[in-house]
């Protein structure tokens, strides 16, 4: 590592913060319970602040460059939204705190239900989970619960497209069910004669990405809905893709009973090198009793709100009321863009991924060459190459750019999903497209400059599988090997 | 507010180069009868109302800065450095995702590196994890694996009553679906160590927390072999100030321990977001592996994605400020504040500190018996004295409504505690 770790750094005596004196009398510890060394590292201040801006330097996110991440929507974080999140009477705000000296944190909790409910198309929308994933099994949890009200808690199989995110067949498992796979039919969307096959009275429902990882338009999505109805189930949506249909249609109108939405991906909160997110979850009236608590509402005859547990509801996902500093910034990304704005924000997404998927035809094979929404995959083997998708992604870095996802979604050979967002310029798209054509001449003419790839980044190229395979997953004490 | 870029000529151009007229052609698969709504949301405002308006709802709430403050209960108040927010507010690492390049990630992934050390080091434990959603969905985790290491042979798993009710509730919410079922013996003021005699053949594991709910330094010797002894793990959940102070769960024989991390640096944030810590055994490393779903998709040990990476890298730069020293100063502080409290509360007639167990050890938090309902007590001290008072555990503890949960941290003057007590004198006289 060319940056030493803390421990490296660390010196005995060092304190990098001054404390305040005790000023109570000091009473006796209870000395059969303390220990004598708690572990940690002594630097100073500045030691502190030096190392972690030379980390920095050596991490890449949306504001050093196009971060083209498929299914991950790495679009730019308004830093209005940064500013509020910061203000006392948001991040200093206990979570117990009297609700009638946190009106203004419920009235924001309310107001972005509310805007989620006229968004999705739902009549209840709980913010409480904490992440996509969170919110997919909440949702699994809720229609089990569902159908258990209704004397049917013996479903127990959920039906997963084979282009769904990972998360999906986890979640179920999670939820205590049998993941049924659904294979895709040749235009990308779900085979509808695998799915009539696959329905039964075992059936939960389906988990339903739309668009799906391939960028496509579910165009059968009311066909999938009535089969999965037919049988007694239930219509997931996993809004991850949320992106391109925001101010286009609404999920809960397309047959969808219940979905979450990724406000880090959607509603600009940044995504913070991995988290946090927030996963809140819409759902159709005759689910809103099942959905998790708190849920805030709004008490007309005295004008406040209040915190209350749904009926039915499943429970809590987590410690107190969900994500709340995303709740900030993505109540600040809705009111600074109205109706209008969100809507401008999805075509220009969509547009964007049209104009790069134009951009590459020729070079890139392209298993889906039709309007996509707001991504595309392509075959990361250039046409006439043998280059793999790892070496086009490695290779990109060194053009100053974040590669696409990789190898997902898994039907489509060397795939790299590209997902450009609404917020980048055409000069940025442009700028891609060029590098993608290079490297494709590369690939070509030189592969081995590919496959040493990258070569302009703080570290070469990574073992991640022999990193997987011997772990270490903390730095040895002094002594130890 | 961020809006596409493109003027209307290069607009144009992108659209010729696609082969559609406008972009409203692009839309053409989505049902004509849903598609394009009139979405009836509030109008678009400037970035400047925009603050204002948020400004206004901000305005509407105590925040902990308003004045002294001894709710606690799960999240708290404690100094943050100036340098957690420097960090934060790095582009390049608040604005970058899961560092699925390693080489695009270096930095993150050397930060999180040194966060899992450090954690190691503070639990007592071999391995950590880059963190969870919170401390209660690092519980449910827990126990989750505890259920996954018995391989199916086990379907209780005990947990201590004197766990942190949210977190029993989160618990219970994640085995719906499963096969096993929480039990919960003993009343609140029973020792941890008494929960033994509960764990039995088919028993996953116990879940104890220390300091516990109503603040009680647990005493852990002899538990895990005990709990060993019956084939199940046990499961601590702790208080991460503590740790500077206190003998790690991992030293007396834990094999996993989980926390809140929001006390590292994290501001309360109405709840969230937060950080979950998780460490374990060497023997259940493979049972962290995550970010594996697209790969071993219903098999995965867990389907976490998202995390709370940018969590654990405020934890990280909070325990590398404070270090050694700072934050054994930090939890020694909470101590002795949190004593001399209870001491003049204990002075007032008609209150009592800590009625169950007077004479056990306890950390920051403790509980204070009232002659009167804690909610009315609490609107009190909050109308007329501007102190947020504790918890009241009529909330979450049916019976105990004329019961508060005092914290007390090192950020609470002699001078607020003081107004406290005398505050409660008045109001209990």
């Amino acid at each position: 590592m060319d940056q030493p770790t803390l421990y490296e750094q660390s010196v005995p005596g060092r304190v990098g913060v001054a404390l305040p004196d005790c000023d109570v009398p000091q009473s006796a510890l209870p000395q059969h319970l303390i220990r004598d060394d708690n572990g940690l590292p002594e630097l100073s201040e500045q030691q502190v602040v030096r190392h972690y801006l030379r980390l920095s330097q050596r991490n890449f996110g949306v504001d050093t460059g196009f971060y083209p991440l498929g299914s991950c929507t790495m679009k730019h974080n308004p830093r209005i939204g940064e500013q509020m999140a910061r203000l006392p009477g948001f991040a200093a705000l206990h979570p117990l705190q009297d609700e009638a000296a946190a009106q203004g944190a419920l009235e924001l909790m309310f107001e972005l239900q509310e805007a989620l409910k006229e968004i999705g198309g739902f009549d209840a929308v709980a913010l409480q989970p904490t992440a996509g994933a969170q919110g997919e099994l909440t949702a699994l949890l809720m229609m089990r619960a569902w159908h258990a009200a209704r004397g049917e808690g013996d479903r127990d199989e959920v039906l997963i497209p084979d282009t769904a995110h990972g998360t999906n067949p986890a979640s179920a498992s999670m939820a205590g069910c049998v993941a049924v796979e659904i294979p895709s039919n040749p235009r990308g969307g779900v085979d509808l004669a695998a799915l009539r096959a696959a329905c039964s009275d075992r059936v939960v429902g389906i988990m339903l990405t739309n668009p799906n990882t391939l960028g496509l338009f579910e165009e059968e999505i009311g066909a999938v809905a009535g089969i999965v109805h037919g049988c007694g189930g239930l219509v997931y949506g996993d809004g991850a893709n949320m992106n391109a249909l925001t101010g286009i249609a609404r999920p809960g109108e397309l047959g969808i009973d219940l979905m979450h939405f990724n406000l880090h991906k959607t509603f600009a909160t940044p995504h913070g090198g991995g988290g946090p997110g927030a996963g809140p979850l819409g759902a159709r009236a005759d689910l809103a009793p099942f959905l998790p608590a708190p849920i805030v509402h709004h008490v007309a005859d005295d004008d406040r709100y209040t915190l209350a547990s749904p009926p039915s509801s499943i429970g809590r996902m987590s410690a107190f009321n969900g994500n709340f500093g995303m709740f900030v910034r993505a109540y600040a990304y809705l009111r600074g863009l109205g109706a209008e704005g969100l809507h401008r924000n999805a075509m220009h997404a969509v547009l964007n991924a049209n104009y790069l998927r134009v951009g590459l035809r020729g070079d890139y094979p392209l298993p889906y060459d039709r309007t996509c929404m707001h991504e595309f995959v392509c075959e990361g083997r250039p046409t006439g190459s043998e280059v793999r998708a790892i070496d086009v992604s490695k290779r990109l870095m060194d053009f100053g750019m974040h590669p696409p996802t990789n190898y997902f979604p898994l039907t489509v050979p060397e795939a790299l999903m590209i997902e450009p967002t609404e917020s980048e310029t055409k000069a940025t798209l442009d700028a891609f497209v060029a590098a993608m054509r290079d490297i494709a001449r590369e690939a070509r003419e030189t592969p081995e400059l590919l496959r040493e790839a990258p070569h302009a980044t703080p570290v070469r190229r990574l073992d991640e599988v022999r990193a997987a395979r011997d772990l270490i997953l903390c730095e040895p004490r002094a002594g130890e090997a | 507010m961020t809006r596409a870029p493109h003027s209307d000529r290069e607009r144009q151009e992108m659209l010729a180069a696609i082969g559609v007229a406008r972009l409203e052609d692009l839309f053409a698969d989505i049902p004509e009868e849903v598609r394009f709504p009139a979405l009836d949301l509030p109008p678009a405002l400037s970035e400047m109302e925009l603050a204002a308006e948020l400004r206004r709802l901000a305005a509407r709430n105590d925040s902990l800065e308003d004045g002294p403050s001894f709710l606690g209960a799960g999240s708290y108040r404690h100094f943050i450095p100036a340098t957690v927010d420097d960090v934060l507010q790095r582009g390049e690492f608040y604005t970058a995702y899961t560092p699925y390049q390693p080489e695009l990630s270096q930095g993150m992934l050397q930060a999180m590196f040194e966060y899992q050390s450090m954690i190691c080091r503070l639990t007592g434990m071999e391995v950590s994890n880059a963190s969870h959603y919170d401390g209660a969905t690092s519980l449910a985790e827990a126990v989750l694996l505890a259920l996954n290491a018995a391989k199916g042979d086990r379907s209780r798993i005990v947990l201590s009553p004197s766990v942190h009710p949210h977190y029993r509730e989160v618990v219970a919410t994640y085995l719906r679906g499963l096969d096993a079922e929480q039990v919960v013996p003993g009343d609140r003021s029973v020792a941890a160590r008494d929960l033994a005699a509960h764990v039995d053949g088919d028993t996953a594991a116990l879940v104890i927390q220390t300091p516990n709910f109503f603040g009680r330094l647990e005493d852990l010797d002899g538990l895990a072999e005990a709990v060993h002894a019956k084939g199940a793990l046990l499961i601590v959940l702790a208080d991460p100030i503590s740790l500077g102070l206190f003998r790690p769960p991992g030293a007396l024989g834990a094999d996993v321990v989980v926390a809140d991390g929001q006390p590292l640096g994290i501001s309360p944030s109405f709840g969230g977001p937060s950080l979950g810590i998780f460490a374990t055994r060497r023997a259940h490393v493979r049972q962290l592996a995550t970010r594996e779903q697209h790969i071993r998709r219903a098999r995965a040990t867990s389907n976490i994605c998202t995390n709370s990476a940018l969590g654990a890298l405020a934890a990280a730069t909070y325990l590398a400020t404070l270090g050694r020293q700072g934050l054994r100063r930090v939890a020694e502080l909470c101590h002795h504040k949190a004593h001399y409290a209870a001491a003049r509360l204990g002075e007032i007639p008609g209150l009592s500190v800590s009625p169950d167990a007077p004479d056990a050890p306890f950390f920051k938090e403790f509980v204070l018996e009232l002659p009167h309902p804690a909610a009315e007590v609490n609107a009190r001290l909050r109308t007329e004295h501007g102190i947020t008072g504790g918890y009241d555990l009529g909330r979450a503890c049916p019976g105990w409504e004329n019961r508060m949960l005092i914290a007390v941290t090192e950020t609470n003057s002699r001078a607020e505690i003081d107004a406290l007590v005398s505050a409660l004198r008045r109001l209990t006289a």
